[in-house]
C-alpha cells in the first residue's frame, strides 16, 4: 500500500543514483559514505536508500526489518549533501529522516533504535542508566549548579555516562574553571539533548525533550550555553529555535582561540608531538566550523598538526552519528567507518588523533584498539589535550 | 538459507551477499528507461579468484552471471535479464601499480574513474587518463566493456584503444591475462601478440574484466575551455576538420541544446586546450582562433562564445534533473563527423515529437576519424508518460542511426537486435561461435548480444 503521507514524495524521485554521494571532495574513493563503506552494496548508499524509500512509499516493496536496518544505517554525516550536484541536495537527509518518522509511527524500527528511544524517554539518556547517576562524572570537580552564571555547561548524555567520554567532560570542566569562565551545571537535572532523537525520526519525543530542556533553561535564566558535544551544539543551535528555545550556544572548541589569546588558557607544552584532527560531522559539515579546533591545536607548543587526506568537508565520519555509537548498525567489520578512519589517522604518522566530540572519541578509541594501533596513536579530545591529561 | 546463498557467502563473505528483497530491488533497477529485471542474488567479490569461484558455481548451477561496474551505461546493460547473480565489482578497486616513466597504471577493474583521477592528481600530477563524460563513479572495467570514450578521445581515440593489458575471468572460470603481462612481464603493452580481444564492447557477455593496465597521457598544468558558436549546423564538419588538422585541442565537442533558451538552435564547439605555460596555451589558442576560426567571425557565420573557461568535471548528472524527475537516457552512436548536420536535425525532430527538449552532442574521436554522437532524452521518473515518451524516442533514434549509416554504441537490447539484424551473416555467425566457445552454458549476461 502506498504511503501518501510521506512529505518528500514530490522530490524523492529526483535522485538519479549517480554515485556522487559516495565521494569526498577530491574524489579519492567511493567510501566516504559510512554505510556504503561498511557494506559496499548499492542499497546502503544514500542514492540506493532514497530509491528504496520511494519504493516503500509507492508500495513496490514492503517495510521489512532489513529495510529498517538500511534506512537507519545512515549516520547523517551530510557527506552526500556536500557532494550531490543536484538542487535538492540539502533535503537528502530530510528525506531519510522523514522515512524514519513513518517507521517510528508504525513501530517498525530496528530493536537497538527502539531501545535507544525508550531509554531517552524513560531515563533521559540512551544508555538506560539512572538519572540520579548523571552527575557521577562531576565527582571531585567541585562544580557549581547553574544559578546565574554567564554560561551553562551542558555535558550531554555521552559526557555524563560513557566511561571514556566522562574524562573529556571532566577535562573541559577543569579547563573552564582554570580559565575562570563563569559557568554552572545542571547535574542530575540535565537530560538528553535530543539531537539523535531527531535524527532517528522520533518527532514526538524530540518535541518533549526540547520543551523540557527549554523550559528548564528559561526557568533558570540560561542565556549562554557551552556544549561538550557537537551533537548537543547542533540541537540547541538548529533544532531548539523551532520550539521557542533561542540561546547563545557555543561548542567549547569555539571558545578556545579567544581564551588562549586572552591568556586565560595556557596551551600545553608537548615534546615534538604530531597531531591529526578528525572533524566531527555536527561541528564541520552540519555547522561549518572547521577553523576554531585547528586554531586551538596549532597553539599547542611542541606539537604540529598533520591533516588527514580527508579533512573538513571531506572528513570521513566515525560512524557514530544518528545514534550509531549506541545502535552499532555499522560495526563488526574492518570496513566499519571508525576503523577506516583510525587507519587514515595512523597513515598520517601522527602520535595523537585529536577529536572534539565525545561520540567520535569513543568510536575512534575503540577502533584504534581493534586495529591494534593503541601503542602508535592516542585518541584524545581537545579538551583533554589542553587539560594536560596526555599520557 | 538456500544452498546458493550459502555457497556465495563461503566465497565472498557473509556481508557481501544478499538475496533479500531490498538488494534485489536495488539491483533490478537501471538509471535509464529500462524495465526492472530482478536478480536472484547479489554478490560483491574482492578478488579475481572470488569472481572465478562465483562463475564456476554459476556454471554448476546453470545460473546467469551479470557483471556490474558503476551501473551508469543507462542502457540496462547490467540488468539481469534472465535472473541469476549480479556481481557488483566495485570492491575490486585497488591501484596495483603506477609506472610514471612507462605512462601506465594497473588497476582492478571495479575502480572508479574518480579514484584513478584523484590518485594521479596526487601521485603523478603530470599524467592523466581519458575520463569518460559519465559521473566519477563509472568504473574503468565497465567503460571498457562498452567501448567507452573520454576527454582524450580527440588525440588518442577510444578508451579501449588505451589498454596496455588486461586480466579477464572467462565464462568458465579461468583467469587469463592478455598482453605483455601474460608473459609474466610488466603491463606495458597489449600488442604484438596474436589478437585475442574478445572482451571489450561485449558488455560482459564473454567474461569479466578484473584488471586493466591503462595508458596515461601528459597532463598539462593549465587547462581551459573555449567555445566557438555557429548558427548553421552544416559548418560543423568543416570547422572540426580544420581544428583536427591543427591538432592542438585536448577535447573537441560540438553540442546543441534547447535549454538554456538563448542557446536553442545554436551549435557550440567546446575546445579544451591545455598547456604547461601561458605561452603554450596562448600559442595553441592563436593557432586555433587566429589560424582557423577568424574567417568565420569575419564572414559573420560564427562567434566566440567564451575563452579561458574553467573545465568542470563531468556533471552529466544535472541532465537528469532537467525535468525535475531524476532520469535521462541517451542513444550513442559512432558516426562520421560529416553526419553532424543530419544527426542534429533528425534528433531534434524526434525530441520535438515526444515533447522533450532536445540535446545533441558530438565528441570527436581521433583526428576526425569519427564522432560519438549522442541524443539525450530526459524524463521524469515519477511520470510514466514521460518515461514512455523517452523510451519511444530512444527506439526511434536507434532506428534512425542505423538507417542513416551510423553504428550504435553500447545499445540496449532493442538496439542490439537492430544491429544484429543488419550485420553481415558471416560476422554474426562468428560472434555466435565465439560466444559459444567461451561460454558454453550461456551464463554470461544472457539476453545481451544474443545471436539467434
Amino acid at each position: 500500500m502506498a504511503l501518501t503521507q510521506y512529505k518528500y514524495m514530490d522530490v524523492i524521485h529526483r535522485c538519479f543514483r549517480c554515485g556522487y554521494c559516495k565521494f569526498p571532495q577530491d574524489w579519492e574513493d567511493v567510501d566516504n559514505c559510512p554505510s556504503y563503506a561498511r557494506y559496499r552494496l548499492e542499497s546502503y548508499s544514500n542514492g540506493g536508500r532514497l530509491w528504496l524509500i520511494r519504493a516503500w512509499m509507492n508500495g513496490e516493496i514492503e517495510l521489512s526489518d532489513h529495510l529498517a536496518d538500511i534506512v537507519y544505517s545512515c549516520v547523517g554525516c551530510k557527506n552526500c549533501e556536500e557532494k550531490c550536484p543536484l538542487s535538492f541536495s540539502e533535503d537528502i537527509l530530510n528525506m531519510v529522516i522523514a522515512a524514519r518518522n513513518l517507521m517510528v509511527e508504525q513501530g517498525r524500527v530496528p530493536a537497538a533504535v527502539k531501545k535507544y528511544l525508550i531509554n531517552v524517554q524513560l531515563h533521559g539518556n540512551p544508555y538506560g542508566l539512572a538519572s540520579k547517576k548523571r552527575s557521577d562524572w562531576m565527582e571531585g570537580l567541585d562544580l557549581e549548579p547553574f544559578k546565574d552564571q554567564e554560561y551553562l555547561y551542558f555535558v550531554g548524555s555521552e559526557g555524563a555516562y560513557d566511561s571514556r567520554a566522562q574524562f573529556a567532560g571532566a577535562a573541559l570542566a577543569r579547563l573552564l574553571q582554570r580559565a575562570e569562565v563563569p559557568f554552572g551545571v545542571l547535574g542530575n537535572d540535565e537530560t538528553d539533548d535530543g539531537n539523535e532523537v531527531e535524527m532517528l525520526g522520533e518527532d514526538g519525543l524530540m518535541e518533549m525533550v526540547a520543551e523540557k530542556n527549554i523550559c528548564r533553561f528559561k526557568a533558570l535564566g540560561v542565556k549562554k550555553i557551552i556544549t561538550l558535544s557537537p551533537h548537543t551544539y547542533n540541537a540547541f543551535k538548529n533544532i531548539y529555535p523551532r520550539f521557542g528555545g533561542n540561546f547563545e550556544v557555543k561548542h567549547y572548541s569555539q571558545l578556545l582561540p579567544d581564551l588562549i589569546k586572552e591568556g586565560r588558557i595556557l596551551p600545553p607544552k608537548l615534546d615534538n608531538v604530531s597531531i591529526t584532527y578528525h572533524d566531527p560531522c555536527f561541528l564541520g559539515r552540519w555547522n561549518g566550523e572547521y577553523k576554531a579546533p585547528r586554531k586551538a591545536l596549532q597553539a599547542i607548543d611542541g606539537a604540529h598538526l598533520i591533516e588527514m587526506a580527508r579533512n573538513r568537508k571531506s572528513a570521513l565520519c566515525c560512524g557514530g552519528g544518528s545514534g550509531n555509537y549506541y545502535t552499532d548498525l555499522l560495526g563488526g567489520s574492518e570496513d566499519s567507518p571508525a576503523r577506516i578512519r583510525a587507519r587514515q589517522a595512523h597513515a598520517t604518522g601522527a602520535d595523537i588523533l585529536a577529536v572534539a566530540c565525545p561520540n567520535c572519541l569513543t568510536m575512534l578509541e575503540d577502533a584504534v584498539k581493534v586495529e591494534g594501533l593503541e601503542e602508535k596513536i592516542k585518541v584524545k579530545d581537545i579538551a583533554e589535550l589542553f587539560e594536560r591529561v596526555v599520557n | 538459507m538456500d544452498s546458493i546463498t550459502k555457497a556465495l557467502m563461503d566465497i565472498v563473505g557473509e556481508d557481501y551477499v544478499s538475496n533479500k528483497t531490498e538488494e534485489l530491488f536495488t539491483y533490478s533497477k537501471d538509471l535509464g528507461t529500462s524495465e526492472p529485471q530482478w536478480p536472484d542474488y547479489v554478490a560483491t567479490p574482492k578478488t579475481a579468484e572470488e569472481v572465478s569461484r562465483i562463475i564456476k558455481l554459476a556454471n554448476e548451477e546453470k545460473l546467469a552471471v551479470v557483471p556490474l561496474g558503476g551501473g551508469l551505461s543507462l542502457a540496462g546493460l547490467a540488468l539481469p535479464l534472465k535472473g541469476g547473480i549480479t556481481v557488483d565489482l566495485k570492491r575490486m578497486d585497488r591501484i596495483l601499480k603506477l609506472n610514471k616513466i612507462g605512462r601506465f597504471i594497473v588497476v582492478e577493474a571495479g575502480i572508479s574513474n574518480g579514484k584513478v583521477a584523484a590518485h594521479l592528481h596526487k601521485h603523478a600530477p603530470d599524467l592523466m587518463h581519458s575520463e569518460p563524460g559519465a559521473p566519477a563513479a563509472a568504473t574503468i572495467g565497465g567503460n571498457l566493456a562498452i567501448h567507452g570514450q573520454g576527454d582524450l578521445a580527440h588525440p588518442y581515440g577510444f578508451n579501449s584503444d588505451m589498454v596496455n593489458g588486461m586480466e579477464v575471468v572467462l565464462p568458465t572460470g579461468e583467469i587469463c591475462q592478455f598482453g605483455s603481462c601474460a608473459l609474466g612481464n610488466d603491463w606495458y603493452t597489449l600488442h604484438p601478440l596474436p589478437d585475442l580481444q574478445l572482451f571489450m564492447g561485449w558488455s560482459g557477455c564473454t567474461g569479466i574484466i578484473t584488471k586493466v593496465s591503462l595508458r596515461l597521457f601528459p597532463c598539462k598544468k593549465n587547462i581551459e575551455q573555449d567555445m566557438f558558436i555557429v548558427e548553421d549546423e552544416k559548418l560543423i564538419p568543416k570547422i572540426l576538420y580544420e581544428l583536427t588538422h591543427v591538432g592542438m585541442a585536448e577535447d573537441l565537442v560540438a553540442i546543441s541544446q534547447e535549454i538554456p533558451p538563448p542557446f536553442n538552435r545554436l551549435h557550440c564547439i567546446l575546445i579544451n586546450l591545455s598547456g604547461d605555460s601561458k605561452e603554450e596555451l596562448e600559442f595553441k589558442r592563436k593557432l586555433i582562433f587566429d589560424g582557423k576560426l577568424t574567417k568565420y567571425i569575419q564572414e559573420g557565420s560564427g562567434g566566440i562564445g567564451a575563452v579561458g573557461q574553467r573545465v568542470e568535471r563531468p556533471q552529466v548528472t544535472k541532465t537528469s534533473d532537467w525535468r525535475k524527475g531524476g532520469g535521462f537516457e541517451y542513444v550513442g552512436a559512432i558516426v562520421p563527423v560529416s553526419f553532424y548536420p543530419d544527426c542534429y536535425r533528425r534528433g531534434s525532430e524526434i525530441s520535438q515529437r515526444h515533447g522533450i527538449p532536445y540535446t545533441v552532442l558530438g565528441r570527436v574521436i581521433g583526428s576526425g576519424h569519427g564522432m560519438m554522437f549522442s541524443w539525450t532524452y530526459a524524463f521524469n521518473r515519477a511520470d510514466e508518460d514521460t518515461v514512455r515518451h523517452a523510451r519511444e524516442a530512444l527506439h526511434e533514434t536507434d532506428e534512425m542511426v542505423l538507417e542513416m549509416g551510423g553504428t550504435l554504441w553500447k545499445p540496449a537490447v532493442f538496439g542490439q537486435k537492430l544491429v544484429m539484424d543488419r550485420m553481415d551473416p558471416n560476422t554474426l555467425q562468428m560472434m555466435k561461435k565465439v560466444k559459444h566457445l567461451l561460454d558454453p552454458n550461456g551464463i554470461m549476461n544472457p539476453g545481451n548480444w544474443e545471436v539467434a
